[in-house]
């Protein structure tokens, strides 16, 4: 029974170093290509394809965000006397932590799930295949303007979302718990440094470079058939959300 | 020429190909019959290289391809090309776009001339005005053309056809024969068609090779096919003249 367990456990353990080797090697391959040949277009393409279509949902994510935040923080923050602190722990929480945690978590879902079911498709239907015959290498071809697209998206999708969520802090702050515009603002002045800032935006980078290369593996190694499709795209968002959790515990500690 | 020598592929425990010995000759039709999981489809993926052999030698020309780096494998596929079973367009192009492919990955020519060459190959598979088209507006037996426009774009010495008769009508089966046919008297190419369609093979092969749960078990003319008197070959013309009769 126990030698059964340690079977089992064993197997687990191997079949998932297994994948973290193969995910190293690919990152690998995608790095080797990087400057091989760029592809100008088809990164502005995932761009707009994988970004823009982001906004909306990013917007609202740290909207309510900012919005619950505040509500959850003034009446306590006025208690104590400290309105005059405010915009500066909302902006610094924001710019540190949620924006970026929260902004990777929602690009996981949107465009890592995105990611995955293109290229699982395309692996379904031979199309990778079609490239590999036609002589065009499917890492510089599918994966590099991805991996670019999503490190120069997924920090300007960070950017937008700070400013909305400390937006809708200020909302709050102003127009349900009383405290003066001017009271926000200068706290903000005079709590935050650019790198409460710059800080998130780093960390945006890793997160981004991390969901691209999570999604393209997943969708290169997805099952066969519409399940397996389904399937890689749940394993890229899991992953994904995972791997921005401890990668941000890291960049914490690292950065701060 | 194409040579293979005592290849064998295997997945797992499982030996898929065993020991195969094939040479075929510059500028001809072989056609590789089968029945389903013999392992045909598998010896065409070797032959361009999805796939490495698990022992033998594959050679393409002076070129022995199963040790290659994926690099030095794609300057050997270019002069290659292939029509896949459902086709392999890629979906988010135009029909266009996807025959132009190979031309704006591999060469600086002007668009100008891709465009010419574009109507020209789309021209020789029977196509006209259909450039500006989706793959997904297209019917199976046009996707399959458009599939082998592409293959030829960049004037290959050998094209590849996986089942190429597969998910198609008797009439457009033919005509995709007639049209596999007129690329190789066209344009000199080294013709391998995996597939499991006898008629199809009687009709566009010179030689025909058969798999038989991974191994080769006859190679001849189509005539001298015909007369062989292993079982298992004449299982498979038994259907073709069951099809006749009916």
């Amino acid at each position: 029974m126990l030698l059964k367990l340690l079977e089992l456990v064993g197997a687990f353990v191997m079949r998932r170093l297994e994948e973290f080797g193969t995910i190293v090697l690919l990152y690998r391959d995608t790095m080797r290509e990087l400057g091989h040949r760029p592809r100008p277009r088809h990164i502005l393409s995932q761009m707009s394809h994988l970004g823009v279509d982001s906004l909306l949902i990013v917007s609202l994510t740290l909207l309510f965000t900012g919005v619950v935040f505040t509500l959850q923080t003034a009446d306590i923050l006025i208690k104590f006397g400290a309105q005059g602190t405010i915009g500066g722990i909302i902006s610094i929480a924001i710019g540190r932590e949620l924006g970026p945690v929260l902004v990777g978590v929602v690009c996981a879902g949107r465009v890592g799930s995105a990611i995955t079911a293109e290229i699982s498709t395309m692996k379904v239907t031979e199309q990778i295949d079609a490239l590999r015959v036609m002589a065009v290498n499917p890492v510089n071809y599918l994966i590099v303007p991805r991996m670019l697209a999503c490190m120069i998206v997924v920090p300007i999708l960070t950017v937008f979302g700070d400013v909305i969520g400390v937006l809708g802090g200020w909302v709050i702050a102003v127009y349900y718990s009383g405290i003066s515009s001017y009271l926000y603002m200068n706290s903000i002045h005079t709590f935050v440094e650019v790198f409460d800032l710059t800080g998130g935006v780093i960390k945006a980078i890793f997160f981004g470079n991390v969901i691209a290369v999570l999604g393209c593996y997943y969708g290169l190694h997805s099952p066969d058939g519409a399940e397996g499709v389904g399937k890689a795209t749940t394993r890229t968002v899991v992953s994904s959300i995972i791997a921005i959790f401890i990668l941000n515990a890291i960049l914490t500690f690292i950065l701060y | 020429m194409i040579r293979l020598v005592d290849v064998c592929k295997s997945f797992g425990d499982k030996e898929v190909l065993h020991h195969i010995n094939l040479t075929i000759e510059d500028g001809e039709t072989l056609a590789i019959i089968g029945g389903s999981g013999s392992g045909k489809s598998t010896l065409l993926r070797l032959l361009i290289g999805l796939i490495r052999p698990t022992s033998g030698e594959i050679w393409i020309g002076d070129t022995e391809i199963s040790r290659l780096s994926e690099a030095e494998l794609d300057k050997v596929r270019l002069h290659m090309g292939m029509v896949f079973q459902y086709s392999a367009l890629f979906d988010s192009m135009t029909v266009g776009d996807n025959v132009a492919f190979g031309l704006r990955e591999h060469t600086d020519m002007p668009e100008k001339e891709v465009q010419r060459i574009v109507e020209e190959k789309l021209n020789l598979v029977g196509l006209e005005n259909v450039a500006h088209r989706m793959p997904n507006e297209l019917s199976g037996g046009m996707k399959k053309r458009v599939s082998l426009a592409r293959a030829i774009a960049f004037e290959p010495e050998i094209v590849f056809y996986d089942e190429p008769s597969s998910g198609l009508d008797p009439i457009m089966t033919e005509k995709i024969d007639e049209l596999i046919s007129h690329t190789q008297q066209a344009l000199n190419v080294t013709s391998v068609v995996v597939t499991h369609d006898m008629a199809s093979a009687c009709r566009i092969a010179d030689r025909i090779a058969m798999v038989y749960e991974g191994e080769l078990i006859a190679v001849d003319t189509v005539e001298n096919f015909k007369n062989i008197r292993d079982e298992r070959v004449q299982a498979f013309f038994h259907t073709l003249r069951t099809v006749k009769e009916a």
